[in-house]
């Protein structure tokens, strides 16, 4: 059976988030423990920008995910791991909003407004509240941290796919090579 | 006779309007607080500890007197460890000097509820003089004073070293403050 792929957009989007999510991650636990100086704000800074991007694209992709049905599970799945690969899928895109908006409330909480690209100012949505700030950090983190659970399992599921079951689950999201078709 | 009239009764309050001098301050309703920009975007920071002793009388602005000691070490600049360095040598250098102060010099009146205070701002050993426009609130027998001004704090050497760049944290500093003070 012909390999049914990700639309082109779809695997642009995928492959771009994967990399300023990585990008990103690896920021935000690097950044978090350096010493005050003016590298450590400027990378928050940087952090703050890439953030409000991935939002964004986010939005983008959210969009185009609802517009373009992706190829379907192969047949050959059982029935509970189709299920824990859309519950999954879900959680990955929950988690992708969900995380950059307890960044930027954490920033307004902390009153650091967050100016994307020095650019355009993004609202406050909440006051300057220590209380609140320190929580939304808390929040933050964890978020991340179960982000990172669930890409240990997307990845883990994606490499089992290609070498275990021998599917060609990897393959529709590998970009296309243009002999194919 | 009307203008004598007026004039009577004008010469018969001059003497109460003087009487009105605000120079109980209150803390709790008095604020020292500023705006500093990090990367283009503006922060709020403001001093917990500060004392201020104030006489104005609202008839006489030009004889009003004002000055402010703020402990330098109650700085909230949003982040606690913003707090930790901006203490440290490269910034305030609190141990070695933990009050920054204010002694105004001369009023002008500038009409209406307006003022412009010269004074002389004292930070970290160093002097410069500054202009402060304020206007005041008088209600019953308590004002409200709020003023702003700028400085630069590369003039007060006030972030040292790797801080002495601007491309992070900009040069320019508003101090905003507001001082309510009573009658006696």
């Amino acid at each position: 059976m012909a390999t049914q792929h990700y639309t082109s957009t779809a695997k642009a989007l995928h492959w771009l988030m994967a990399i300023l999510l990585f990008g990103l991650l690896a920021l935000g636990f690097y950044m978090h423990d350096l010493p005050l100086s003016p590298d450590k704000l400027k990378l928050y800074t940087w952090h703050k920008w890439a953030g409000v991007s991935a939002f964004l694209l986010v939005g983008f992709r959210l969009l185009w995910r609802f517009t373009h049905r992706p190829p379907a599970l192969p047949g050959s799945m059982p029935k509970f791991m189709q299920f824990a690969a859309h519950a999954g899928h879900l959680a990955l895109y929950a988690l992708m909003l969900a995380i950059p908006l307890s960044g930027w409330l954490m920033s307004s909480a902390k009153g650091f407004q967050t100016v994307w690209f020095g650019v355009l100012p993004i609202p406050d949505l909440l006051e300057k509240n220590k209380e609140v700030g320190d929580l939304l950090q808390t929040v933050h983190m964890s978020l991340n941290l179960l982000f990172v659970a669930v890409l240990v399992g997307h990845i883990g599921a994606a490499l089992k796919h290609h070498f275990i079951d021998k599917d060609d689950i990897l393959i529709r999201m590998a970009p296309r090579h243009s002999k194919e078709k | 006779m009307k203008r004598l009239a007026c004039a009577l009764a004008f010469a018969t309050l001059l003497p109460a309007a003087h009487a009105v001098e605000y120079t109980q301050v209150q803390p709790d309703k008095s604020a020292v607080n500023f705006v500093y920009k990090q990367m283009g975007v503006a922060v709020d920071g403001k001093f917990r500890k500060f004392s201020s002793q104030l006489k104005f009388d609202p008839a006489k602005p030009t004889a009003a007197k004002a000055s402010f000691d703020v402990e330098l070490a109650s700085v909230d600049t949003g982040a606690a460890e913003g707090d930790e360095e901006v203490a440290g040598k490269a910034w305030f250098n609190t141990k070695a000097f933990p009050t920054a102060q204010f002694v105004s010099t001369s009023v002008k009146a500038l009409g209406g509820n307006k003022v412009e205070v010269a004074g002389r701002l004292t930070i970290k050993g160093k002097t410069q003089d500054v202009v402060v426009p304020a206007t005041f609130t008088a209600q019953g027998n308590t004002a409200v004073f709020d003023g702003a001004f700028t400085i630069r704090r590369a003039d007060f050497t006030i972030g040292e070293g790797a801080w002495a760049k601007f491309d992070i944290v900009a040069n320019d500093v508003q101090i905003k403050f507001r001082i309510t003070a009573a009658t006696k």
